[in-house]
C-alpha cells in the first residue's frame, strides 16, 4: 500500500481554501442521518463533537472519565499560539508556519503545518466568543507571551490555566449539544477495540467502568482523539490514566502508527523525589520568559548543594553558569524544549546537578523579580509558583525552583493524510493521537492549537467528504465483526484477571518505564536500543505470567483498567525501540548518539531521513515499514541553530 | 513516619458501607497523600485483598477528579489544594488520618472513595454556555474587556468541578459551583444575550439534583481548592433576581 496524503496542489497559500472548495457537501436535512463516534474529549475531541454536533450530525461521544471536562488537555498550564501579530512584532502565518516547521527540525508537513498556522487566528476568536477569559492588558485588549523557538511574542494565556480554560470553553460548547440533543456522552466508557466492516471503520467496542459490561457502539465514522503515549515512560506530566490503548487497538485493526519514537521531553519538571513517586508535574515553558535556567560553575560548590551545605542563594553571580544563555545567545532561555532538556541533561551527566539525585538545575527568578517586582511577577505565574510550593514545600519567591526534564507529549501517533483520516477508510484520528504538524519536537503552546484546529475546523469539513459517499443506512451491531470484536475484549479481559502471579500492574509498568527511559528516552544509540528490545520482550513474558489483578471484571476495577493500557505500552514500546533504531540521525527530541554535530546538536541526515515512518501491524511477524517522503517547498532545511 | 488510615469501604452503591483501620509504615514527607494509598494499594494487592477505589487523574490539582474528605474537611487539612496536591509532610508520626467520600444525596457513592459527579455536568447543560457556533465568531480584539472585569470572571472560571463545596456544605448545597459558572458567563460580554435565562435554567437544574440550599456559613469557600470567592454567589443571587423582575 503506497501512503497518500492527499496534500492538495497549488501553492501554499492556497491549498486548504482550495481543497475546502472541491470537498463534498451533506446536506443539512441528511447529516442527521449519519452517526458519528468520537472517543476522547480533550481539546480536540470535545471540539470537535461539538462542531459535528451544531452541523445536525447525530454523535457519540465516549470518555473514561466520570465527566468530559477531566479529561487532560485541562492541565495544560502556558498557552496556545496564534498568528495575531498583536504586538506589531512582525508575527504572520508565514513566520508562525516557519517557526513550526523548523521547531519541528524538518520532519513534519509542510502544507498541515501552513493550515495550522492560518487556522491559528480563527481559534481565538471562537475560543474569546465562547467567553474563555484569557489575560488581558488594562486597555482591554488580549495580552501576550512568549514562548520557545519564537521570538515573537504570540501566545495567548489565561495565568497558567490556558488548556483549563479553553477545555472548558469546548466542553461548555459540547454541553450546549448535549442540551440540543445532537450529542449524547458516554462518560465512564474506555474504548478497547475498533470494529473494521469491509474495510471501514464502523464502530468501538467498550467497556463500562462502572458495572464492567462490554458495549457494541456503532456509527457511520470513528474519531479518535485519545490524546498522546507518553505514561508508556510511567513517569511523564500526562494524568495518570493517559494511554495508548485505543490508538494501538487501531493500529492492530490497520491504521499505521507513525514516528511512534518522536517523543518530547520537558525542561522544566519538579525532579523526582522517591520511589513511590507515581507522576512527574510540569513547570510551565511560560517560566523561561522570566525565569533564567543555571547550574553552578564549579563542580565542588554543586556538590555542596547536593548535600545541603550550600543554598542557591549562597552562589555568586559570578559562579552561575546560565548554560541556556552561555550556548544560545540569540534564543537564550527561549530555546526549544529539545535543546533545553538535553542542554540540562548534559550538565547533570557532568556533575553539575543540584539536587541530591544529582538530576536538576535551578530555574530561578531573582532577576525577574528586582526587576518587575513580586506583584507582576505573581500576576504572571501566581498559581505555578503555589503549585511548586504545594509540591516540593519550598517557595519560589525566595528560593529558585529546581527542575529537570521529563516526559510531556508524543509528536508519534496514527498517521492520517490531509483529511486527518487514517489508513482505515471512516477512521479520523485528531490531536495528540495523530502524527501530524509538529514533526519531531513540538513548539510550546502549539499542542492547544493543533488540538483545536483539528476539532473545530478541520474535521467537521473533511468528514464530510467521506460521509457522502455512505448510504445513511443504520450499521447493525449484531453483525459478526461486532460480536468477534467484543468476544475479544472479553477473552482478553478474563486472561488478564486469570493469570494471579505475583507482580502489580504497577510494578511492571515502573520496570517498563524504566527500560524506555534509559534506552529510548532523552538519548538514544543502537546497542542500547538493541538491548532495550530484548528488555521489553522479556518484560512482556513476565506480565503474561507473573501479572496479578485483584477483583473479577464485573465491578470498578482500576487495577483491571490499568493492565489492559500496561499490555498496549508494552506491545508500543518495541515499536519505539524497532523505529528509533531504524532512524539514523538525530532530529529533535530523537537524539542518537551517534548522529551529532562537533558542538553536541542534534545532526540530521536529509538524504536518507526526510520522510514520515509509518509501520502497519503484521501480527507476530515485525511490522512493515512505509515511507511518506516529505518535500520542503517553501522552508529550506537548514542545520537548525537558535545560537 | 508511621500512620494509621481509617477508610471509608464499600463495595458498591447498593451495599452499607463501614470503616476499616490500616497502617502503613515508611512514610515519607515529600510524599503526596495520593501515593500513600498507592503504597497502601500495592500492599493490599499482594496480601489478596481489593485495593481502595478512589478517583484520581491529573495528580496535579486542575483535573478536579480526586475528593475525598479527609480528617473531616474535603480535600484535608491543607487549603487551596486538591486531595492529589495535599502531602504528607501535613501529618506527623502516629497520626490516625480518617478519609471518607464526599458525602451528598447528588453524589451517590459508587465504590470506597468513588462518586457520582454527573449531577454537575447536568447543572452546566441547562446553560453553563454561550451559544456560539463554531466558525460564527468575530475578531477577538473587536470586544475590549477591562482588565479587572476579566480577571473577576477568570477567578470564577477557575472552578475545576470537583464537588469540594457540595461536601463542605452542611446543606449539600452546590451554590458556590453553580454561582463560579453563572458569574464567568454574567461578567463578560460576550454573555449577556442569554444572562436572563442562564441564571434561571441553571438554578432549576440544580434544584432538581437535589442539592439544599445555600447555608450561608461559607464553608464551600474555605475548601474550595481554587478559592472561588463567596463574591460570586451575591452575584448569582442579584441575577436571580433580576432575572425573576425581566419577563421574557
Amino acid at each position: 500500500m503506497k501512503l497518500d496524503a492527499k496534500i492538495p496542489e497549488g501553492p501554499i497559500q492556497n491549498k486548504w481554501k482550495k481543497h475546502k472548495a472541491n470537498l463534498k457537501l451533506v446536506n443539512p436535512a441528511n447529516k442527521r442521518k449519519y452517526e458519528i463516534i468520537v472517543v476522547g474529549t480533550g481539546l480536540a475531541g470535545a471540539s470537535a463533537a461539538a462542531s459535528l454536533g451544531e452541523l445536525g450530525y447525530r454523535v457519540k461521544v465516549f470518555t473514561y472519565h466520570d465527566s468530559p471536562r477531566r479529561a487532560h488537555s485541562i492541565a495544560a498550564q502556558g498557552g496556545i499560539n496564534a498568528a495575531k501579530n498583536y504586538h506589531n512584532d512582525n508575527d504572520s502565518v508565514g513566520r508562525l508556519f516557519y517557526d513550526t516547521i523548523k521547531g519541528g527540525d524538518y520532519r513534519a508537513r509542510e502544507a498541515n503545518v501552513y493550515r495550522l498556522a492560518e487556522l491559528s487566528v480563527q481559534i481565538i476568536d471562537q475560543a474569546v466568543a465562547q467567553g474563555v477569559p484569557f489575560a488581558r492588558e488594562y486597555g482591554g485588549l488580549l495580552d501576550n507571551r512568549s514562548f520557545g523557538g519564537a521570538q515573537v511574542a504570540r501566545t495567548f494565556y489565561a495565568a497558567g490555566q490556558t488548556g483549563q480554560q479553553l477545555l472548558l470553553g469546548a466542553y461548555s460548547a459540547l454541553n450546549r449539544q448535549v442540551a440540543e440533543k445532537t450529542v449524547s456522552v458516554f462518560t465512564r466508557r474506555e474504548m478497547l477495540d475498533l470494529v473494521v466492516v469491509d474495510g471501514r471503520a464502523r464502530g468501538i467496542i467498550v467497556r463500562n467502568l462502572v458495572t464492567g459490561e462490554f458495549e457494541r457502539h456503532s456509527a457511520h465514522a470513528v474519531v479518535l482523539a485519545t490524546g498522546g503515549y507518553g505514561n508508556v515512560y510511567y513517569l511523564s506530566t500526562n494524568a495518570k490514566h493517559s494511554n495508548v490503548t485505543a490508538i494501538w487497538r487501531a493500529y492492530k485493526r490497520g491504521a499505521f502508527f507513525a514516528n511512534p519514537c518522536f517523543t518530547q521531553i520537558h525542561p522544566t519538571c519538579i525532579p523526582q523525589s522517591g520511589s513511590y513517586q507515581s507522576k512527574l508535574t510540569l513547570m510551565s515553558e511560560s517560566l523561561r520568559n522570566d525565569g533564567r535556567v543555571w547550574v553552578p560553575k564549579s563542580r565542588e560548590v554543586a556538590e555542596k548543594i547536593r548535600r545541603g551545605e550550600l543554598t542557591a542563594n549562597d552562589v555568586s553571580e559570578s559562579e552561575r553558569d546560565y548554560f541556556l544563555e552561555r550556548r544560545y545567545p540569540a534564543f537564550g532561555n527561549l530555546v526549544p524544549r529539545d535543546v533545553a532538556s538535553r542542554a540540562a541533561k548534559e550538565r547533570c551527566d557532568a556533575g553539575y546537578g543540584i539536587v541530591p539525585t544529582g538530576l536538576g538545575v535551578f530555574l530561578d527568578f531573582r532577576d525577574a523579580i528586582e526587576r518587575l517586582g513580586k506583584e507582576v511577577i505573581r500576576e504572571r505565574y501566581g498559581n505555578l509558583f503555589q503549585m511548586y510550593e504545594k509540591i516540593t514545600g519550598e517557595n519560589p519567591y525566595e528560593t529558585p525552583m529546581k527542575i529537570y526534564p521529563a516526559v510531556h507529549y508524543t509528536m508519534g501517533g496514527l498517521w492520517v493524510d490531509y483529511n486527518l483520516m487514517s489508513t482505515i477508510p471512516g477512521l479520523y484520528v485528531i490531536g495528540e493521537a495523530n502524527f501530524s504538524d509538529h514533526g519531531a519536537n513540538r513548539l510550546g503552546a502549539s499542542a492547544l492549537m493543533q488540538g483545536l484546529a483539528d476539532g473545530y475546523f478541520i474535521l467537521p469539513v473533511t468528514i464530510g467528504d467521506y460521509l457522502a459517499t455512505l448510504p445513511f443506512d443504520k450499521i447493525s451491531t449484531d453483525l459478526a465483526e461486532f460480536k468477534d470484536a467484543e468476544q475479544k475484549c472479553i477473552q482478553n479481559t478474563e486472561r488478564l484477571i486469570s493469570i494471579q502471579g505475583n507482580k502489580t500492574v504497577d510494578e511492571l509498568h515502573r520496570e517498563l518505564g524504566k527500560i524506555v527511559w534509559d534506552y529510548i528516552g532523552m538519548s538514544r544509540n543502537r546497542e542500547g536500543l538493541i538491548l532495550a528490545r530484548e528488555k521489553i520482550r522479556n518484560l512482556r513474558e513476565e506480565f503474561y505470567r507473573n501479572l496479578r489483578i485483584p477483583g473479577g471484571r464485573h465491578e470498578i476495577n482500576e487495577q483491571l483498567e490499568r493492565a489492559g493500557r500496561v499490555q498496549d505500552f508494552l506491545e508500543l514500546a518495541e515499536l519505539m525501540a524497532l523505529d528509533a533504531l531504524h532512524r539514523e540521525e538525530s532530529c529533535g527530541g530523537h537524539f542518537r548518539e551517534e548522529y551529532q554535530t562537533e558542538d553536541g546538536e542534534a545532526k540530521r541526515n536529509d538524504e536518507l531521513f526526510s520522510y514520515v515512518a509509518a509501520y502497519e501491524f503484521r501480527g507476530e511477524e515485525e511490522p512493515t515499514l512505509h515511507k511518506e517522503m516529505l518535500h520542503f517547498e517553501y522552508v529550506k532545511p537548514t542545520q537548525r541553530s537558535y545560537k | 513516619m508511621k500512620v494509621h488510615l481509617k477508610i471509608w469501604r464499600q463495595k458498591n452503591q447498593q451495599e452499607k458501607g463501614h470503616f476499616e483501620t490500616y497502617t502503613v509504615d515508611e512514610v515519607n514527607e515529600h510524599m503526596s497523600f495520593l501515593e500513600l494509598l498507592d503504597v497502601l494499594n500495592e500492599r493490599l494487592i499482594k496480601e489478596g485483598k481489593d485495593p481502595v477505589a478512589f478517583s484520581h487523574d491529573c495528580r496535579e490539582g486542575i483535573c478536579g477528579s480526586c475528593g475525598m474528605v479527609i480528617n473531616g474537611r474535603p480535600h484535608g487539612p491543607d487549603s487551596l489544594i486538591a486531595t492529589c496536591q495535599l502531602h504528607m509532610r501535613q501529618f506527623r508520626d502516629g497520626d490516625t488520618i480518617v478519609v471518607e467520600p464526599f458525602r451528598a444525596k447528588a453524589f451517590p457513592v459508587l465504590k470506597d472513595l468513588v462518586v457520582d459527579r454527573s449531577a454537575l455536568d447536568r447543572i452546566l447543560q441547562a446553560g453553563g454556555y454561550i451559544t456560539v457556533n463554531t466558525g460564527s465568531a468575530p475578531e477577538a480584539n473587536s470586544i475590549p474587556i477591562p482588565k479587572k472585569i476579566a480577571e473577576e470572571a477568570f477567578s470564577a472560571a477557575t472552578c475545576i468541578g470537583c464537588g469540594a463545596c457540595v461536601a463542605a456544605c452542611k446543606n449539600s448545597s452546590a451554590m458556590l459551583f453553580v454561582a463560579a459558572k453563572v458569574s464567568h458567563l454574567a461578567l463578560l460580554p460576550q454573555g449577556q444575550a442569554e444572562r436572563t435565562e442562564r441564571v434561571k435554567k441553571m438554578v432549576k437544574a440544580m434544584d432538581k439534583e437535589g442539592f439544599g440550599a445555600c447555608s450561608n456559613t461559607g464553608a464551600c469557600e474555605a475548601e474550595c481548592p481554587k478559592g472561588i470567592s463567596l463574591r460570586h454567589i451575591a452575584r448569582m443571587n442579584r441575577e436571580y433576581l433580576r432575572a425573576t423582575f425581566i419577563a421574557e
